[in-house]
């Protein structure tokens, strides 16, 4: 895993840089760690307040400890038509936590996200950013299976 | 500037001008709730929206910079309807209550309902809400009256510096937090309550004042505050002749030096007022217990003491210790008394503990041993801040606050030498920790590289100075490869620090007690006034030698005389003449004894009696255990103090005094600016003034001294001490003046030394580093 003060100093440069700081944090370990906030904040200039508020402003990044798997479910119209509650209340059982936590394992984030613009496959879920479409309470448990 | 009409009315003001400016300007009454006169423009909040002829949409006053031929409308019907929209949106989400509200009376959305008639929210719903309190014991933030107008976190930012509020999340969701939302206390917050200053609604208030009255219930006295020499006003919020709370005065002409800004100490330090241990009746020890007393018997005992000691010992064995806490009044009467009652320069105070060197050090190179220039050029003026010594933000916080704002607002460079990582340290350029004592060697490094690298204002030098060869041959040797390890300080850091010193416009130094109370306090002073001189930084806005004094009257009671070495010196046959003609008495043309003197020589059996007016020699003096002894020794021990100190346990007869907070009398801060101390309570129980004591107690010893008030001792005062001369409680009503003030139309001097130093030339002194001996 790489080092989160390389990650940091590699957006130095970059336009808007403690933001795509932050992104590149979170994609290296799904979210931002405390630590690495404060080096934000250290590297950039600004105080570990401000850098904070900058993190929770996006709801996209997160400064909490998440799961390797971010599951993001959709919750807008056309999804919600196609039965997106009944799917919701299915990963929330088959997962054994609410939408905002994290199984015990670490393995699993359930979050809530807006459309993300694959309407022609609903219910639409989203893991680590790549949508699986079609998602039903019948294939739950085999897409589920599918991340080791 | 360019021209505009509000509610029909024509007006002219400077381009730049914000169109909330101009509305004011205009004598519109414009509702605001983001927007702070000493804070950068949020724009947020929208009640300052006014409509301009021909745009689409209503503009947010505060952000919107006004136009040539702009037509504005600042009450219209659209306007009217927007504002009652918005403040329904802020009920949404505040807690309507009112009644039980510390700022019920002082809330501007409670105001501006009221004004638009606005008594509950169409919006209601289910919004978060943030219980969480957080268990600090000066500040209760309320969540469910916060509006989020952000006033918080950019005070907390632009004026503390502390940075340690910010909004976390957003929409319904947003918060003001700390890092990580933890609690205040684990976060870098200083407590100064800057927030609970800016806070337009309830959500932030003090938790000190909690339940003892609101705005429309208290007075305000503005009045200085007596904790250190920074000189910060603030109004005392008084309620049933009790003390229950501060608030700032944001009005620089009545809060010349902190403008409302107020630390930890000022803004919840009060309760010591109206504390139970304060003394209320005069204290006689009998059989090794106090045991109360009349005022007459306590001062016919302590008349009788000390004048038969007098009688007994002479005239030297009696010493007198004022105080850096009491206001100059009670200084200059204390002095007299020694001089004229007790017949002895015995007189002496904290300050030849850590202020002398100073005076010494200062005077000899300038003449005048005081802070050269003002703290507000530390915040505005200086384009380089040179710390040493001193730990500001936690000593002089406003002062500290000051650099911090001018180093990230303006940009000044900061460069800190302290043996410990400060605050301002962590911020600075260049942090030189170096090794405890060195400060010398550290200076002298400084300066090689200053006359190595040709960074030295020759003009200066050859113009306002004397001795330079001197300097220059002795600085040779102290290349910074030669100082590295002696100070701990690499070379190249003294390299860096020297340059940026020498190469800014306007250099200002900072010291304190880092510097002063050493052996070689004295040689360190004198060597940051060889730096200052060498770069020509003395005489100008933003420049200066500044000893940060520690208390809030050090210079003030230094000033009056508290000192056995006065600035008026008591072996000068012209100044003791006058002193003569002035009190009708011959004065001891010797000089007395300090302090430290004192102690030793009550151990050698020569000082039997020592009167001590709000000192704490026990705790404050370097040698503590030498101290206890040394009081045992004496045969009798007066002590006036508003509490039963250390020291006052000792004493045979205990006096008791008033605090600040009830006494009329003048204070002179650091930065020598002299400001009025008004009276806002009575005393506890028969608690007197303490110059009435010192007036009593000469009566009963046979030089009668009476005064009607503290303004009378002060007009005495005035005409004994020239750089008081021109001052009269009349002139210092507002923002008080600076000394020297020699005559009545005199406007003050801000900044010493301007074209001519006190003493002609200013003297460079050759200094070479020696271990101070405490080391």
């Amino acid at each position: 895993m790489a080092n989160y003060k390389d990650i940091i100093v590699g957006c130095i440069d970059k336009k808007g840089g403690i933001i795509e700081a932050f992104h590149a944090l979170q994609n290296e370990f799904n979210y931002i760690p405390h630590e690495a906030l404060v080096e934000a904040a250290r590297v950039f200039g600004v105080s570990e307040a401000q850098a904070y508020g900058v993190a929770t402003f996006y709801s996209y990044l997160s400064v909490e400890k998440r799961g390797k798997y971010i599951i993001r479910m959709c919750e807008s119209a056309p999804c919600h038509v196609a039965g997106a509650d009944e799917l919701l209340k299915a990963l929330e059982s088959q997962l054994g936590i609410k939408v905002g936590e994290t199984t015990s394992d670490g393995k699993f984030t359930l979050e809530l996200t807006e459309c993300v613009g694959q309407c022609q496959a609903t219910p639409v879920i989203t893991v680590n950013s790549e949508p699986v479409f079609n998602v039903t309470t019948k294939i739950l448990p085999q897409v589920l299976a599918a991340y080791k | 500037m360019i021209k505009l009409t509000i509610n029909g009315k024509e007006i002219q003001v400077p381009r730049g001008t914000m169109v909330l400016d101009a509305c004011q300007q205009a004598g519109a009454d414009i509702p605001t709730l983001c927007y702070d006169p000493d804070l950068k423009l949020a724009g947020s909040c929208r009640m300052c929206v006014v409509e301009a002829k021909g745009r689409p949409n209503l503009m947010a006053a505060c952000v919107s910079p006004a136009e040539n031929n702009m037509v504005i409308e600042t009450e219209s019907h659209d306007v009217v309807e927007s504002r009652k929209i918005i403040l329904e949106l802020l009920l949404a989400r505040h807690k309507l209550e009112c009644h039980t509200c510390e700022r019920d009376g002082s809330c501007k959305l409670q105001d501006y309902c009221y004004r638009y008639g606005v008594t509950d929210s169409r919006y209601a719903g289910q919004g978060p809400h943030f219980g969480m309190e957080d268990p600090n014991p000066f500040i209760k933030r309320d969540y469910d009256k916060c509006i989020m107008c952000t006033r918080c976190v950019r005070a907390c930012e632009e004026i503390t510096g502390a940075q340690v509020i910010n909004v976390k999340d957003r929409g319904h969701h947003a918060k003001i937090s700390t890092v990580f939302d933890g609690k205040l206390a684990d976060s870098n917050c200083v407590f100064c309550g800057q927030c609970l200053m800016v806070c337009p609604v309830g959500a932030l208030t003090s938790k000190v004042s909690a339940g003892k009255g609101r705005s429309f219930q208290t007075k305000g006295v503005l009045t200085t505050c007596t904790y250190c020499g920074t000189g910060c006003t603030f109004e005392l919020n008084v309620k049933d002749d009790n003390v229950v709370g501060v608030t700032s005065v944001r009005d620089s002409e009545f809060s010349p030096v902190n403008k409302g800004a107020l630390c930890v100490k000022g803004r919840f330090g009060w309760d010591f007022i109206h504390s139970p241990e304060r003394l209320t009746t005069p204290l006689i020890k009998e059989n090794g217990e106090f045991r109360p007393a009349s005022w007459d018997e306590a001062l016919n005992l302590a008349a009788e003491k000390l004048k038969g000691m007098k009688d007994k010992y002479g005239t030297d064995s009696v010493a007198m210790f004022s105080s850096a806490r009491v206001t100059n009044e009670e200084n200059y009467l204390a002095q007299k008394f020694a001089r004229v009652v007790l017949g002895t320069n015995n007189i002496d105070h904290c300050a030849s503990l850590c202020h002398s060197s100073n005076v010494a050090g200062m005077g000899a190179a300038f003449g005048s041993g005081a802070m050269t220039n003002t703290i507000n050029d530390m915040g505005e003026d200086a384009r380089a801040i040179f710390v040493i010594g001193s730990n500001t933000t936690e000593n002089h916080p406003i002062i500290g606050y000051k650099i911090k704002q001018n180093v990230r607002k303006n940009g000044a460079k900061l460069i800190v030498a302290d043996p410990h990582c400060t605050d301002l340290a962590t911020m600075a350029d260049v942090n030189m920790q170096f090794q405890p004592g060195t400060d010398v060697a550290l200076l002298n490094g400084m300066m090689n590289v200053i006359i190595t690298e040709g960074l030295l204002d020759k003009e200066f030098i050859e113009n306002r100075t004397e001795n330079f060869a001197a300097l220059k041959q002795i600085l040779e040797k102290y290349t910074p490869e030669y100082v590295e390890p002696i100070t701990g300080v690499p070379a190249d850091d003294i390299r860096r620090a020297a340059r940026i010193y020498a190469e800014s416009e306007a250099s200002a130094i900072c010291y304190s007690m880092g510097q002063t109370p050493y052996s070689t306090g004295t040689d360190n002073v004198k060597s940051v006034c060889n730096l200052a001189m060498l770069t020509g930084n003395v005489g100008r806005p933003g420049t200066g030698v500044n000893a940060l004094l520690g208390q809030n009257n050090v210079q003030g009671a230094c000033d009056m005389g508290c000192l056995p070495i006065a600035y008026q010196a008591a072996t000068d046959s012209e100044i003791r003449d006058k002193f003569e003609k002035a009190w009708g008495l011959t004065l001891s043309a010797q000089n007395g004894l300090t302090v430290t003197q004192t102690i030793n020589a009550a151990h050698a059996g020569q000082i039997k009696g020592l009167f001590v007016l709000g000192e704490n020699p026990i705790v404050s003096d370097p040698d503590i255990q030498h101290v206890d002894e040394y009081l045992e020794k004496l045969e009798c021990l007066i002590v006036q103090d508003i509490f039963l100190t250390e020291t006052a346990q000792k004493a045979d007869i205990v006096l008791p005094g008033l605090s600040f907070a009830e006494k009329e009398g003048t204070f002179t801060s650091t930065e020598r600016r002299v400001q009025l101390v008004r009276k806002a309570v009575s005393g506890p129980g028969e608690a007197q003034d303490d110059w009435w004591i010192l007036c009593e107690l000469s009566t009963r010893m046979g030089y009668p001294m009476f005064y009607a008030n503290a303004e009378e001792i002060f007009e005495e005062m005035r005409l004994l001490t020239p750089s008081y001369a021109g001052m009269s409680y009349a002139r210092l009503q507002g923002s008080g003046l600076h000394w020297p003030c020699p005559t009545e139309d005199h406007p003050g001097t801000p900044i010493l030394h301007k074209d001519i130093f006190s003493r002609g030339l200013g003297l460079f002194h050759a200094i070479e580093f020696k271990e101070p001996v405490e080391l």
